[in-house]
C-alpha cells in the first residue's frame, strides 16, 4: 500500500479514498484524484514504453496533453483502448494497463536491438531501404513494418459502449479555465453574453492550481473555485469539464468532447461513454495556455527527465516527488519553482542554469531557501539505461560549443525548462497566421481570420496581472459586440513572483568526441543528427523535413517537440524561425476515440430504413429483403430451401404463366400541379406531352444537360393541370431536385408546383396474363376489357371502400397492372389482392423475379442507365422528339455521341446455354489475347431466362446491333471465368410487345 | 461545417444544403440555335475564382428552396444570400 514517492501534504487528491490498479499486470494503488501517471510517480514508476523506432526505454515528460511517451494500452477485449495518454487518463478503482510497442515487456524488450542499429536507421530510412524490389512492398516489407512499428493494438470486438453528438450555440465559447478564461467567461457573462467554458481537465483552475499567487485577497486557486461556483449559478452560462475543444472548423463552428463515464467508478449503464458536442460559438476566446518545451542535451530521453513544469504539477497538484535526487537544467526562471517546491518538501535540488546570471525575485527566493545554482552550466549527457541515474554536467565555454570540466553528477530525475510555448492550435486551425515573437521566441496568434480572440500564454502573455487584465478586457469587449450590454466587471488586484528574461539558448552542444542521441521528438524517435541529416539531403522547405523525419507527426501532434524541430532548422540553415515558418496545424488537438465521432450512427441507426406499408406482410411471408438505395425492398419469397435462383425462377414463371403481385411503393413519386404542367413535362422528357390526354400514362425519358440518360419512367395524366410522375428507386430524390432547379432557377414563368409523394402512396404491380380477370374481381365496376382500360390507360376508382388509383402499366412486359392507395390502405389493398388472387395461382414476387422479368424484356434500368449511356446506346432513340427542344437534346449531336463504334444495348446469351454470365464481365474478341485484353463491352445485367430456361444478359457492346449473331467472350477474372457467348437482340421475349398490349 | 442563412429560413448549417454552381450561369433558351462553343462552355465549363464567388445552393434538408450565395471560395465567408428574385 505505500506510496514511496507521495507527500503527505499538498495536492488536491483524496488521501482517505485508495484506488487500486493494474499496470502490466502488477497491482498498485493511487488515490482518487490520481492520473494513471501521478499514481504510477507515486510509486516510483518512470519506465512506461519504448520509444517508436529505436525502443529505447522512455518514461514520463509532461503530465497533461503533451506527453508524448506515456501511451498506453487500458484495458482488455472489447473495451480496449490503445494510445490513452496515461497523464490525461483518470484512476478509477480496477483501471488496467499495459505498456506498448515492447515485447516480451517493457524492461526487457527485444525491439531495443534497433537502438545498436541505430546507425543503419537514419531519417528517411523508410523510403530509402523499402523502396526496391517493388514487389517485396507487399508481401515482406509492409508485414514486417506493421508489426514492429505502430502503438498500440486495436480493439477487434465491436465497440460496447454507447456514444452521443450533441448540438450547441452560444454567444461566447472559453476554451480553458486558467486565469484568462476564467476572467474572459466571467466578464462576457456578467454582460449578458450566453457563454460555454470549456475545461478539458477534471479541474477548473489551469495554472492557478500550480502558481503561488493570490488575487484579491484569495490564493489562486480559492478564486478559482469561486469564480466558477458564480459561473455555474448564472443561467446564461454552461460549465463543463473533462471537455477538450479540438477542432475549429469553419464559420465557428467548435467541436468538443467530453468524456462522462470513464471516470466514474460503478456509472450508470445509460451514462453515454462520451459525448460529442458541435458547439456554433459567435465569438470563440482561446484561453488554452501553453506547453513547455524541452532542452536538448544527450540522451536527454531516459526515464526520470521530465519538464520542470510537469514536476512541480506533481508536486502541487497530486502531493507526489518524481524523484529525491532532483536536477533543475533551465534557460530561464520559471523552473526555479520548482527547484523551491522540491526544497519546500525537504529535497535538495541542483539547478543547472545556462544563463549567467538571473536576478529576479523568484532567483532570489530560491537562493535564500539555499538551493545550489550552477550558472552557465549545462547537462551535456545523462547515464541509466532504464531510469536516469546521473548527469554529465559542464561549464559552458564562451562560445557555448563546447564544455569546461564536465562532471557525473547523480541524479533520480532531472527536471528541464527551455522557457513556453503558446497553445495556438486552435487559433491556427481557425485560419489566423501566426506571428514570431522575438521575446518569447515561439508563435504566437496575429490576425484573427474568424472570431476568434486568444487571450493569456495563449496569446504569449505569461504574467498572471497581464493575463487576467486581458481576460476581463475581452470578455467585455466581446460581449459588449453581441450583446451591446455594458456591464463591466473589475479587474481584481493580483499579486505574482517576478520573472527574469530567458535565454534562447536550448540545443546543447555534443562534448568533444562524443556523439550522443539528441532527441527532438520523444513521441516518434527523431534526433538533432536526423534533421541535420535532411538538411545536409537537401529538404529545405519545413513542411518537407517533417515529413521526411516524422518530426511532430506522432499522436502527441510534436507538442512539445515542433518548435524545437524549427528552431533547429533555423540555426543549421543560419535563417530565422519566421523564415522557417511553421507546419500545419490540424485538428484534433487531441486524439478522439472513433466511436465518439461516429456517435449513434451505428448498426441500424447508421442510416434510415424505409419500410414499404406490407413490410410486415412479407417478413411473414419468408420474404428476403435487400437494400434498396434506404428502401428495404422483398428480393424473393424463399420456399423450403430454394436458393434465390430457384425463387426467382419459380416467382417469375409463375407471372408468365398467372400472376403475380410485387411491392412497388419504394418507385419514386411526384405530384405535379398548375397551369403550365404539361408544357413543363415537355422540357423535362425527351417525348411530346402537350397532348396526352387526360386519364392516360407515357413512358418518359428524362437527360441530364449533356446528353446523358438521367432516369426513367411513366407520368399519368390524373386531370387537365395535375400529373402523377413515377421515378425510379434509386433517383426518386435526384429527380424531385431536378424539377425543383428547373422551376426555380431557370424558367421561374412557369407555374407548376411538385412535391415528393412518394411516402404517400402505397403500391402493388398485378402482373401476368390472368392480372386482367383478377382486376375485373378487385374492381367490378371498371370496364377491364382492351377498350375500356387500354394499355397506357388510367382510371380512379374504389377498392371495397378505399380509394385507388389504377394503372395499366408494366415493367414486367405481361399484361400487368399497378394499383395505388393511400398508404395507411396498403397492408388492406395486399392482403385484398392475395385473397381474390389465390384461385388464380397469384404468388409475391420480389426484386430478382422482376429483374428476371425486365431484362428478358430488355427494358433497361440502373445497370443500364449507368451515367455514361445516351437514349441511342439503349435503343430508345424512338423517344426522341424531333418537333420539340428539351433538356439535353443540343448536346447529343456532340461528335462522340454520334460515333457509330459506341457501346449499345444487345443482348447475349452463353453458346452452352448453361452458364450465367457474371455481371461486369468483359465482352472480348479473343479470349487468349495479352492483357490488357481489348475490351468490346461489359455485361450489364443477368438473369436466367423464365421464358427460354436458359441464361440471358444484357451487354452494353461496342456497335451494338451490328454484332448480332457474332461470338464473343465474356471474361470475368474476379471469377476466373471466360465464357463464349452469341451476340442476341436485347428484346428475348416478346420484341413486339404484343403481351403488355393484349 | 458552414453555417448558411437560407433567405427563407434564416441560418441553418451546412449539412441541410446542397451546392449548386455558379448562379452566373444562364441556361440558352429553349428552342434557340446554340453555337457549339457556347454550349460547350455552358455545359462544361465553369470559372474557378479564388475569392467572391456567386453560386446557388439548395435548401433541400428545409424548405427546397434554390438561392443565391455570395461566398468567399478561399476563406468560406458568406457575404451575402439572397432569394433567387433579389440581386445579391
Ligand atoms: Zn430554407
Amino acid at each position: 500500500m505505500t506510496q514511496k514517492y507521495r507527500l503527505d501534504k499538498e495536492g488536491y487528491i483524496n488521501r482517505k479514498k485508495s484506488i487500486s490498479f493494474k499496470f502490466n499486470g502488477k497491482k498498485y494503488f493511487g488515490y482518487e484524484g490520481d492520473t494513471l501517471a501521478s499514481a504510477l510517480l507515486a510509486n516510483g514508476i518512470h519506465l512506461v514504453g519504448r520509444s517508436f523506432k529505436y525502443h529505447r526505454p522512455r518514461g514520463f515528460v509532461g503530465s497533461k496533453e503533451d506527453e508524448p511517451n506515456a501511451k498506453v494500452q487500458l484495458y482488455d477485449g472489447a473495451k480496449t483502448e490503445p494510445n490513452a495518454v496515461a497523464t490525461e487518463v483518470e484512476l478509477v478503482e480496477g483501471l488496467v494497463a499495459k505498456s506498448q510497442n515492447c515485447w516480451p515487456s517493457v524492461s526487457f524488450d527485444l525491439g531495443a536491438i534497433n537502438n545498436f542499429l541505430s546507425k543503419f536507421l537514419p531519417a528517411g530510412f523508410y523510403y530509402k531501404t523499402f523502396m526496391w524490389p517493388k514487389s517485396f512492398w507487399y508481401k515482406i516489407y509492409e508485414p514486417i513494418i506493421r508489426k514492429t512499428a505502430g502503438l498500440g493494438v486495436a480493439p477487434l470486438k465491436p465497440d460496447p459502449d454507447r456514444y452521443e453528438h450533441k448540438f450547441e450555440h452560444c454567444d461566447v465559447l472559453v476554451i480553458g479555465s486558467g486565469p484568462s478564461g476564467l476572467a474572459s467567461a466571467l466578464a462576457a457573462a456578467k454582460n449578458g453574453a450566453r457563454v460555454i467554458l470549456a475545461e478539458d481537465k477534471s479541474q477548473f483552475g489551469g495554472s492557478l492550481l500550480t502558481d503561488q499567487v493570490t488575487i484579491g485577497n484569495k490564493t489562486g486557486k480559492e478564486w478559482a473555485d469561486e469564480t466558477i461556483e458564480q459561473l455555474k449559478s448564472m443561467p446564461n452560462v454552461v460549465v463543463k469539464n473533462r471537455s477538450q475543444v479540438f477542432g475549429y472548423y469553419d464559420h465557428n463552428m467548435m467541436v468538443m468532447f467530453e468524456r462522462t463515464k470513464d471516470h466514474i467508478e460503478s456509472p450508470s449503464e445509460y451514462i453515454p461513454r462520451q459525448k460529442l458536442w458541435y458547439i456554433r460559438a459567435k465569438e470563440v476566446l482561446v484561453s488554452t495556455g501553453s506547453i513547455e518545451r524541452p532542452l536538448i542535451f544527450g540522451n536527454n530521453d531516459r526515464p526520470g527527465i521530465l519538464l520542470a513544469s510537469a514536476a512541480k504539477e506533481y508536486i502541487k497538484k497530486y502531493g507526489i516527488l518524481i524523484g529525491k535526487k532532483p536536477i533543475i537544467f533551465t534557460n530561464n526562471d520559471s523552473a526555479y519553482d520548482t527547484a523551491i517546491e522540491f526544497k519546500k518538501n525537504g529535497i535538495n535540488p541542483l539547478v543547472v542554469d545556462v544563463r549567467k546570471n538571473s536576478e529576479s525575485t523568484v532567483v532570489k527566493e530560491a537562493r535564500d531557501l539555499g538551493i545550489n545554482i550552477k550558472f552557465s552550466h549545462a547537462v551535456a549527457n545523462t547515464k541509466g539505461y532504464l531510469r536516469v541515474n546521473s548527469a554529465t554536467v559542464g561549464k559552458l565555454n564562451n562560445d557555448r560549443s563546447s564544455y569546461e570540466n564536465l562532471e557525473n553528477i547523480p541524479c533520480d530525475c532531472i527536471c528541464v525548462s527551455g522557457n513556453w510555448t503558446p497553445t495556438v492550435h486552435l487559433s491556427s486551425q481557425s485560419g489566423n497566421k501566426l506571428k514570431f515573437d522575438e521575446i518569447i521566441n515561439a508563435f504566437i496568434p496575429n490576425q484573427s481570420r474568424q472570431n476568434e480572440t486568444a487571450v493569456g500564454s495563449a496569446n504569449g502573455s505569461f504574467t498572471l496581472k497581464k493575463s487576467l487584465e486581458d481576460g476581463f478586457h475581452k470578455g467585455f469587449e466581446i460581449s459588449n459586440r453581441l450583446t451591446k450590454k455594458n456591464i463591466k466587471s473589475d479587474t481584481p488586484s493580483s499579486n505574482e513572483k517576478n520573472y527574469g528574461k530567458h535565454e534562447n539558448f536550448w540545443c546543447m552542444p555534443l562534448p568533444k568526441n562524443k556523439d550522443y542521441k539528441r532527441c527532438v521528438d520523444f513521441q516518434n524517435d527523431v534526433y538533432v543528427s536526423d534533421i541535420e541529416l535532411a538538411i545536409r539531403e537537401g529538404f529545405r522547405s519545413i513542411e518537407h523535413v517533417k515529413r521526411y523525419t516524422t518530426l511532430g507527426m506522432a499522436t502527441d501532434q510534436g507538442k512539445t517537440s515542433n518548435l524545437n524541430g524549427l528552431q533547429l532548422v533555423s540555426n543549421i540553415e543560419n535563417k530565422i524561425v519566421p523564415e522557417v515558418g511553421h507546419t500545419t496545424f490540424r485538428p484534433p488537438y487531441t486524439p478522439v476515440t472513433i466511436g465518439t465521432i461516429v456517435g449513434r450512427e451505428v448498426g441500424k441507426h447508421y442510416r434510415p430504413t424505409r419500410k414499404s406499408p406490407m413490410h410486415s406482410w412479407h417478413e411473414k411471408n419468408n420474404a428476403v429483403f435487400v437494400d434498396a438505395g434506404l428502401w428495404l425492398r422483398p428480393r424473393y419469397y424463399k420456399q423450403g430451401n430454394e436458393t434465390l435462383q430457384q425463387a426467382a425462377k419459380r416467382e417469375g414463371a409463375n407471372v408468365r404463366k398467372n400472376v403475380g403481385i410485387c411491392d412497388v411503393t419504394s418507385l419514386g413519386k411526384i405530384d405535379i400541379k398548375g397551369p403550365d404542367s404539361a408544357e413543363f413535362l415537355n422540357r423535362i422528357y425527351t417525348n411530346a406531352w402537350m397532348k396526352l390526354p387526360v386519364g392516360k400514362a407515357r413512358y418518359g425519358v428524362m437527360l441530364r444537360e449533356d446528353g446523358i440518360v438521367f432516369d426513367d419512367g411513366t407520368t399519368t395524366r390524373i386531370s387537365e393541370n395535375h400529373f402523377h410522375m413515377t421515378t425510379t428507386t434509386a433517383q426518386a430524390v435526384n429527380v424531385l431536385a431536378h424539377l425543383e432547379y428547373y422551376l426555380q432557377v431557370v424558367w421561374p414563368e412557369l407555374d407548376v408546383n411538385v412535391l415528393s409523394t412518394t411516402e404517400q402512396w402505397a403500391g402493388a404491380a398485378v402482373a401476368g396474363p390472368k392480372s386482367r380477370a383478377l382486376l375485373k374481381k378487385l374492381f367490378p365496376k371498371i370496364d377491364v376489357s382492351s377498350e375500356g382500360l387500354p394499355f397506357m390507360g388510367f382510371k380512379e376508382e374504389n377498392l371495397f371502400g378505399v380509394p385507388a388509383r389504377v394503372f395499366r402499366i408494366s415493367f414486367s412486359g405481361e399484361l400487368a397492372y399497378e394499383i395505388n392507395v393511400e398508404s395507411d390502405h396498403g397492408i388492406f389493398m395486399w392482403k385484398k389482392i392475395m385473397e381474390l388472387g389465390k384461385s388464380m395461382g397469384i404468388q409475391p414476387y420480389g426484386t430478382e423475379a422482376l429483374s428476371t422479368l425486365r431484362i428478358e424484356m430488355g427494358h433497361v434500368a440502373g445497370s443500364e442507365i449507368d451515367g455514361r449511356t445516351i437514349p441511342s446506346d439503349l435503343s430508345l432513340e424512338g423517344m426522341l422528339s424531333k418537333k420539340k427542344d428539351f433538356i439535353g437534346k443540343r448536346s447529343l449531336n456532340r461528335e462522340a455521341f454520334l460515333n457509330p463504334d459506341r457501346e449499345k444495348i444487345v443482348g447475349v446469351i452463353p453458346v452452352d446455354k448453361k452458364t450465367m454470365i457474371p455481371e461486369g464481365s468483359h465482352l472480348v474478341k479473343d479470349k487468349n489475347a495479352p492483357l490488357p485484353n481489348p475490351k468490346l463491352g461489359h455485361i450489364s445485367a443477368s438473369c436466367w431466362s423464365v421464358e427460354y430456361n436458359n441464361p440471358f444478359s444484357l451487354a452494353i457492346l461496342k456497335e451494338g446491333k451490328k454484332r448480332i449473331g457474332e461470338k464473343l467472350y465474356a471474361m470475368s477474372p474476379l471469377k476466373n471465368k471466360s465464357i463464349e457467348v452469341e451476340i442476341v437482340s436485347s428484346h428475348y421475349v416478346d420484341p413486339k410487345g404484343e403481351r403488355v398490349r393484349s | 461545417m458552414l453555417e448558411i442563412k437560407c433567405p427563407h429560413c434564416g441560418s441553418r448549417s451546412q449539412n441541410e444544403f446542397s451546392y449548386g454552381g455558379d448562379s452566373s450561369v444562364k441556361r440558352p433558351e429553349l428552342g434557340k440555335e446554340v453555337p457549339d462553343k457556347d454550349w460547350d462552355d455552358f455545359i462544361y465549363f465553369r470559372n474557378n475564382p479564388r475569392g467572391k464567388h456567386s453560386e446557388l445552393w439548395h435548401h433541400v434538408a428545409g424548405c427546397r428552396q434554390w438561392f443565391k450565395v455570395l461566398r468567399d471560395t478561399s476563406t468560406h465567408e458568406i457575404f451575402k444570400t439572397a432569394k433567387l428574385t433579389e440581386e445579391l
